[in-house]
């Protein structure tokens, strides 16, 4: 008889043996997306981002406070590395503040939105019927209605402090995350351990909360990397328009608001480039973990 | 697909019911009401009681939702009381001058967009490749204003080549009389549509090679030219269409950014003002326009990826 035998690697691969260790979701999900070196780099750059905004400021001190007209529209030197803005503050300091209430807004955002639509999407799934129907027509209607218009009239109207703008930002994107995990739970809750809940005797709710919602998690914290960014887009947008945190806080949006008017004057550079690079980096960043993490969870569901 | 029609636009309807019940909803949101909003901080309690009884803003809410309605489906938009002037009026100005925007815009991005697309599916992970998507994930992350105002500084303040500014002209003929004025907003606007158009065409080009009938094709001896730009093609251009027909609202809403970066006199810009201005009829109104174009838009794309896509049947 010919010698079959076959090395323990091999036995795992094509699934004949079990693994020696059982490895967790997470740590299966970390290794592939390791391997992405793009994702890798933004997450670098996130904790960079992260560190400059919230400790640099104790590190690098500036007054963000009281406007300085001695230092109006400064040159970049020794004392301010970044020169100074219209009102005299330093430009790097305002970059770290601006850039805090960027990530927190764009954050708590993305948190509020992504829970609130995925509660909304996987009860509207899992119950079906006439429920789902009206669930998803309210979906469908929020959807239709153009973001950005709804964003600038409820600016105008509420006082953008940072919790309101979260909350604007949170109201108008709930409803894509609630349809992609509806899409999501339609699927899941034909699976047996869904279908063996129902006939034990559990609630709905509980298996919409112990087993859709975790089951459905890749797609949820996908959709949570890409929310930060859009928030943040949307946030230095609002900021853009005028109609963002009100001085002396600041965003990286409201500051290249502030850049506009000298775009014609002179060569006021470091108004300018700094928050629009500093956008455009992060979000880049948090595309690249949200792309890495999609193939992660992805390869985790082709290996099961 | 007829039953399908009848439901899809079914939905529309009660879709376009609630939206425009939100949108009466969100104007009522104003702190004073519409009124207050209209006669400004100095308006005396008398004066806004006499305005609202004047415009039926005492009444219920659902009262005032009929009215509004009914003015709506006569084609009555509402009147800006800042620009004097009725709304209808005030799209008829504007709408066309964004849709010269829109329109030469997605034009130029789909010249671009769709062939290089086409080509990264190609030769996938090639050096172009890489390049090419660097590019668009930069069009997903850069705000369509900090691009603009980029390009301002590049080749109108630095390099005297284009004006900063769109043309300030009322008529879309003598917008088109100064191309020069339209270059910036046009490839600023296309620059980020580019991104999007590539990276579905990439990624439809590469889920139809390996396609049965790609294989078909090649066996009966099609050049590989002709396999790409006759077969693959055409039927990645599919998933385009439907994207095309989504992308029908930023006829009427999506420039904003560019029309203020760029002080363009279409919808967007006109939209801007009448928010600072609480010009609330004019925000109602465009509202509702950019809505009904989202769900027509809709509609269109699904109904376009039923008859193009014969494998799909409702």
């Amino acid at each position: 008889m010919a010698d079959v035998t076959i090395s323990a690697d091999r036995a795992t691969e094509l699934g004949l043996a079990p693994a020696n260790k059982p490895r967790g979701m997470v740590r299966r999900a970390w290794e592939v997306f390791a391997e992405n070196k793009l994702a890798l780099v933004g997450l670098g750059f996130v904790v960079f981002i992260v560190l400059f905004c919230f400790v640099g400021p104790l590190i690098y001190h500036t007054n963000q406070v009281n406007t300085d007209l001695q230092t109006y529209l400064c040159k970049p030197s020794g004392g301010h590395l970044l020169g100074c803005d219209d009102l005299g503050y330093d430009e790097l300091g305002r970059l770290m503040i601006g850039g805090r209430t960027s990530l927190e807004v764009g954050l708590a955002a993305a948190v509020v939105a992504v829970f609130v639509g995925t509660l909304y999407g996987a009860v509207s799934g899992f119950v079906g019927g006439a429920l789902d129907a009206v669930m998803m027509r309210i979906v469908d209607a929020g959807l239709s209605i153009p973001a950005l218009m709804v964003i600038i009239i409820l600016s105008v109207i509420f006082r953008p402090t940072p919790a309101v703008i979260i909350f604007i930002i949170a109201f108008l994107y709930w409803f894509g995350v609630a349809r992609l995990v509806r899409g999501e739970t339609l699927s899941l809750r034909t699976r047996e351990y869904v279908q063996a809940v129902k006939v034990i005797g559990g609630r709905p709710m509980r298996s919409v909360v112990r087993h859709i919602v975790p089951n459905a998690i890749g797609t949820i914290i996908v959709q949570a990397t890409f929310a930060v960014a859009d928030s943040i887009l949307i946030l230095s947008g609002v900021g853009f328009l005028g109609l963002g945190v009100a001085p002396p806080a600041t965003d990286w949006g409201s500051m290249l608001s502030g850049g506009l008017q000298y775009i014609q004057g002179g060569n006021y550079w470091w108004l300018i480039y700094p928050p629009g690079v500093a956008i455009i980096l992060t979000c880049i960043a948090f595309n690249f973990i949200g792309d890495a993490l999609r193939d992660a969870f992805e390869t985790r569901l082709q290996r099961r | 697909m007829v039953g399908f029609l009848i439901r899809r636009i079914g939905q529309s309807v009660v879709v376009l019911f609630l939206v425009t019940v939100f949108t009466l909803f969100l104007v009522h949101l104003f702190p004073g009401g519409p009124v207050r909003a209209l006669l400004g901080d100095r308006a005396t309690a008398q004066q806004i009681a006499y305005y609202n009884s004047q415009y039926g803003f005492d009444k219920p809410f659902y009262v005032q939702y009929i009215k509004w309605v009914n003015q709506l489906l006569h084609g009555n938009l509402g009147f800006s009381y800042h620009l004097n002037q009725s709304v209808s009026n005030l799209i008829q100005q504007d709408l066309p001058k964004t849709i010269v925007l829109v329109l030469l815009g997605t034009i130029v991005s789909l010249l671009f967009g769709i062939p290089l697309g086409v080509y990264q599916a190609v030769r996938r992970n090639s050096f172009g490749d890489y390049v090419l998507t660097g590019v668009s994930f930069l069009g997903y992350a850069t705000p369509t204003f900090f691009f603009g105002l980029v390009l301002v500084s590049w080749f109108s303040v630095d390099v005297h080549l284009f004006p900063p500014f769109a043309p300030q002209s009322s008529s879309v003929i003598s917008i088109l009389g100064q191309p020069r004025a339209l270059v910036l907003p046009v490839v600023a606007y296309a620059f980020l549509l580019y991104a999007l158009w590539s990276r579905y065409m990439r990624s439809s080009v590469m889920d139809n090679l390996v396609q049965d009938y790609v294989r078909t094709a090649r066996a009966k001896g099609a050049s590989e030219r002709r396999v790409i730009w006759v077969h693959v093609f055409r039927n990645s251009l599919v998933s385009i269409v439907t994207l095309l027909g989504l992308s029908l609202p930023t006829l009427v809403a999506g420039a904003i950014f560019l029309e203020v970066v760029f002080n363009y006199p279409g919808m967007g810009l006109a939209f801007y003002q009448s928010a600072l201005n609480v010009d609330y009829e004019v925000l109602l109104g465009f509202t509702v326009l950019a809505t009904v174009a989202t769900i027509l838009g809709n509609l269109l794309a699904d109904i376009g990826y039923a008859l193009l896509d014969p494998r799909v049947r409702y």
